[in-house]
């Protein structure tokens, strides 16, 4: 399983979560935990993902969802998961 | 499983405190580009460079997306020109040659710095170190990403004195071929004292001949992430602290170590190690000066600097040294001034003089790096500064480093730009009592009695 962080933090408004879940339907990548939080009308969600089936390049797949965000008003970071495992954990 | 938090951390580490990948730098062998023909030893250089480094900086740019952890430098360092040109150069002229060659090879891949234009010569000169370290001035004036760097000491052979004179000549030499910059070639010319064979940071990198053919090595850098850490633990005692900075050292260095794997695999070229220094940049936020203020201290040089500055370089050690497998290079904190905002501000304070600099330096990791003093500095005044920086590396066996600017045509009080990462700096006063009877002596400084471990 190859697993990717993304990340979505802007304001709250209708639709954030089904337009990126829609994107990564379209790409094979599969949601395997989603966490999410709203702070005075600030909107901060976590998702964990396989994209092991998706083709893509997974750089590219990182900026499609950044542009995403751009559409939508928010910022969205598409990280592989490595980054956060080896600095957290031992 | 990852959570929340833990994301949150590492990515405001990004995007506030400047955590950053400050170097991928491919070390690349050219011994076997050496040739008795100079145009035929040029080509193999060229060919053997820009075949190695060809996905250097694409990979590079890659890695940084999928991880989005910023990437800042791809670099390469290569085998001491000295050596590579010793069979082919006949003169200075002829050294320089190969220095052009490998500009135009940085250019071809993309990498904004290749180091290795070097000599090492602690115990004695070769004639083709001499021609090489005689054609620095023109190699540095003549190309735009070349560095130099001469290692005039070390530990085990003592201090080559004859190499130190010619090196405070050759310093001056390059700062008027290149006044016209403010003497910018100097800030890409370096003199250590046990110089390591696996640094990725300029100017100072070269391949060492001890190293294999082709390798990656890796330089973190987070000043910022540091004294962010350690605001919280402000007025809890020196435990606290030094728990706070090896953790924090700790998490940078994982970031090296990941980056460095992945950029080796994906490079085919094996891992060599990876530098644990927190290296500043003039970026506010991003300064070693802001965590010693951090730490206690009103200002860079007031009482209680040293210390500070020792405790920090240990702790970062030995935080980041279990953080990856291979830790090498230079490996603690830079206390570059033009570099480093803190610094500055420091020096235009006053609280900072030279010869606190030089304090600094037995207790940080490399040495007085990036320093502007009057561009009508003796070259004897400038051999006695990097005598003096030699024999603290040799007696207290570790790397110790010079790269100072005479900036040509201005003095003190006056500042000096040099643009990007470099920065800019005030100039700082030189003791004005000379050491040219010191200094013409000739010869060899004997190495340390504590050399003689066998």
């Amino acid at each position: 399983m190859k697993k990717a962080i993304i990340t979505v933090v802007g304001h709250d408004t209708v639709g954030i979560i089904a337009r990126v879940c829609t994107y990564l339907a379209e790409n094979q990548i599969n949601i395997l935990d989603i966490s999410q939080t709203i702070v005075q009308g600030y909107f901060n969600m976590m998702m964990i993902v396989d994209r092991s089936a998706c083709e893509k390049h997974f750089a590219d797949v990182a900026t499609e969802l950044e542009e995403l965000g751009r559409q939508i008003g928010v910022i969205i970071k598409c990280q592989r998961e490595e980054i956060f495992a080896q600095m957290h954990r031992i | 499983m990852i959570n929340l938090y833990e994301v949150e951390e590492t990515n405001k580490m990004v995007e506030q405190e400047n955590l950053d990948v400050r170097t991928i730098t491919m070390g690349i062998s050219l011994l076997d580009c050496v040739d008795a023909d100079l145009s035929r030893c040029m080509e193999k250089i060229y060919d053997k460079i820009t075949t190695a480094a060809r996905n250097l900086v694409k990979t590079g740019d890659e890695i940084a997306r999928e991880f989005g952890v910023p990437i800042i430098n791809k670099r390469i360092s290569v085998t001491p020109i000295a050596l590579i040109g010793s069979a082919a150069c006949k003169t200075a002229e002829d050294f320089a040659k190969i220095a052009g060659v490998l500009d135009r090879a940085a250019r071809q891949v993309g990498v904004n710095f290749i180091g290795g234009y070097s000599a090492v010569v602690s115990k004695g000169m070769t004639a083709a170190d001499e021609l090489l370290i005689r054609s620095i001035p023109m190699a540095l004036a003549g190309t735009e990403r070349v560095c130099s760097s001469v290692n005039v000491g070390s530990t085990r052979c003592g201090i080559d004195m004859d190499a130190v004179k010619l090196m405070g000549e050759i310093i001056r030499e390059t700062a008027q071929r290149t006044a016209a910059q403010d003497s910018l070639g100097c800030a890409k010319l370096v003199v250590f004292c046990n110089a390591p064979d696996d640094n990725p940071f300029m100017a100072g990198a070269f391949h060492g001949v001890t190293e294999g053919d082709l390798v990656i090595n890796v330089g973190v850098s987070g000043p910022g992430v540091v004294k962010t850490a350690i605001e919280k633990v402000r007025g809890k005692n020196f435990e606290a602290l030094c728990e706070t900075i090896k953790k924090t050292a700790f998490k940078v260095t994982r970031v090296g170590q990941l980056v460095a794997k992945e950029a080796s695999e994906r490079l085919g070229v094996p891992f060599g190690i990876v530098d644990l220094s927190l290296a500043p940049t003039p970026a506010v936020g991003d300064s070693v000066a802001e965590i010693l203020c951090e730490i206690g201290l009103e200002k860079v040089g007031a009482p209680g600097t040293t210390a500070a500055l020792a405790l920090l370089n240990d702790q970062v050690k030995k935080g980041g040294v279990m953080a990856s497998s291979y830790v090498g290079g230079l490996s603690g904190a830079f206390i570059p001034v033009s570099e480093d905002q803190g610094m500055i501000d420091a020096v235009n304070a006053g609280a900072l003089t030279l010869e606190k600099l030089e304090a600094m330096t037995c207790v940080c990791s490399v040495g007085l790096d990036m320093i502007a003093i009057p561009g009508d500095t003796s070259a004897a005044s400038i051999s006695g500064i990097l005598a003096d920086e030699m024999a603290i590396g040799m007696v207290n066996q570790k790397t110790t480093a010079v790269r100072l600017i005479p900036v040509i045509g201005k003095g003190v009080g006056e500042t000096v730009e040099f643009g990007g990462l470099l920065g800019y700096a005030p100039i700082m006063p030189v003791n004005p009592y000379g050491c040219e009877a010191f200094v013409n002596r000739g010869g060899r400084i004997p190495a340390p009695i504590h050399s003689f471990k066998n």
